[in-house]
């Protein structure tokens, strides 16, 4: 699916140019948005190395194990599929409560591993049930504080910039259960 | 409780790799080495991360600065107007899940002229908290670990999004009327 839309994508907006007049906003969207790329890769790839390599002197002191046992009870209700004690349990833990944190940064190398030990898994190239949960929960955001929103109302002169944490809160619960929900019915209708 | 969680989430990161390090010095864990061993790998994946990034986003791009994605907004803004979507925040709820960046600059532009406080202010705050930029995890994600096939992973994930947008309209509303 992934695919068509992205090629979709591509097509229309150039098709769309064609009728629209703005060819040349496109021929220097092209360039932007590889640039773009390049720039999101660089300052990623500084928190990849340093998470990954943290992450990788906690696995060798066995804190990744502890964490692993430790997310056994929430976690293996919600990933069936995982193996009690297995690694991906770890990684999983620590990228949810990176994210709760709002450690965005952190919680993207915790990710990735994460995805790492479900495809080692699954032993597959197509995306496992576990794999769409947890990045279902991922999408759908689980921020206990919102930082960036903070600053920006803070910068427009809000009375009180950190009011919407609570609304923010409530509305990422509910996207969540509701997302976890959603997929569990589509993984059932398939099974059928 | 704000000020805590904002203290806890600035200490957070120094203590967790004070106690990773620590551990592992009384493991006798040869860190350092195992550090860039574990550093390499991240080298590595941000490398192989580049192309699905780079596709990404020039499609995003071209779909944007062509204007289809405005005319794209213009043509679904009605159905969100019709579903109790207000027609100032219908641009965000659409950017929201394709472009991060986009979606902030929508963000503070809401806030900057209807003001933090005011109920468009704070819907756009809470829709900007509460979602994610769906398109971008599943490419960094699945990208990272070479999943081609996504399965229905950008189905659901849109769904949520959807529901996301409907949740924190009735809740700013129930909130702050």
């Amino acid at each position: 699916m992934i695919n068509v839309i992205w090629a979709l994508m591509a097509v229309i907006g150039i098709v769309y140019a064609m009728f629209n007049g703005t060819m040349e906003e496109v021929n220097q969207a092209l360039f932007d948005g590889s640039n773009e790329a390049v720039t999101l890769v660089i300052s990623l790839s500084s928190v990849l190395i340093f998470w990954l390599g943290m992450m990788r002197v906690a696995e060798r002191a066995g804190i990744l194990e502890a964490f692993a046992k430790l997310a056994r009870p929430i976690v293996s209700r919600l990933f069936p599929e995982i193996p009690s004690g297995h690694p991906a349990m770890g990684y999983i833990l620590a990228n949810f409560s990176a994210n709760l944190f709002g450690l965005g940064n952190a919680a993207t190398p915790m990710g990735i591993k994460a995805m790492e030990e479900m495809k080692k898994i699954s032993q597959s190239d197509k995306a496992s049930n576990s794999m769409i949960t947890f990045l279902v929960i991922n999408t759908s955001s689980i921020t206990l504080i919102p930082t960036t929103v903070i600053a920006i109302r803070l910068q427009y002169g809000s009375q009180a910039p950190t009011e919407i944490v609570a609304s923010t809160i409530l509305a990422t619960t509910i996207t969540t259960v509701a997302a976890i929900f959603i997929d569990r019915l589509l993984r059932r209708s398939r099974s059928h | 409780m704000v000020e805590a969680m904002t203290v806890i989430s600035i200490w957070i990161v120094p203590v967790t790799v004070m106690f990773i390090l620590l551990v592992a010095i009384i493991k006798k864990v040869p860190a350092y080495e195992v550090f860039v061993e574990g550093g390499k790998e991240g080298l590595k994946m941000s490398v192989s991360l580049l192309p699905f990034l780079l596709g990404m986003l020039v499609a995003i791009a071209i779909l944007r600065s062509s204007g289809a994605l405005d005319a794209f907004i213009q043509l679904v803004e009605p159905i969100l107007i019709k579903v109790g979507i207000p027609a100032e925040i219908a641009p965000l709820a659409i950017l929201r899940p394709i472009s991060g960046t986009a979606a902030l600059s929508v963000t503070s532009e809401i806030i900057q002229v209807y003001g933090p406080d005011s109920f468009l202010g704070r819907l756009a705050s809470t829709m900007q908290g509460s979602t994610d930029t769906t398109f971008y995890i599943l490419t960094v994600y699945f990208g990272a670990v070479g999943i081609k096939k996504m399965g229905n992973a950008l189905k659901i994930g849109l769904i949520a999004d959807f529901i996301g947008i409907i949740v924190s309209v009735i809740i700013v509303t129930w909130l702050f009327m």
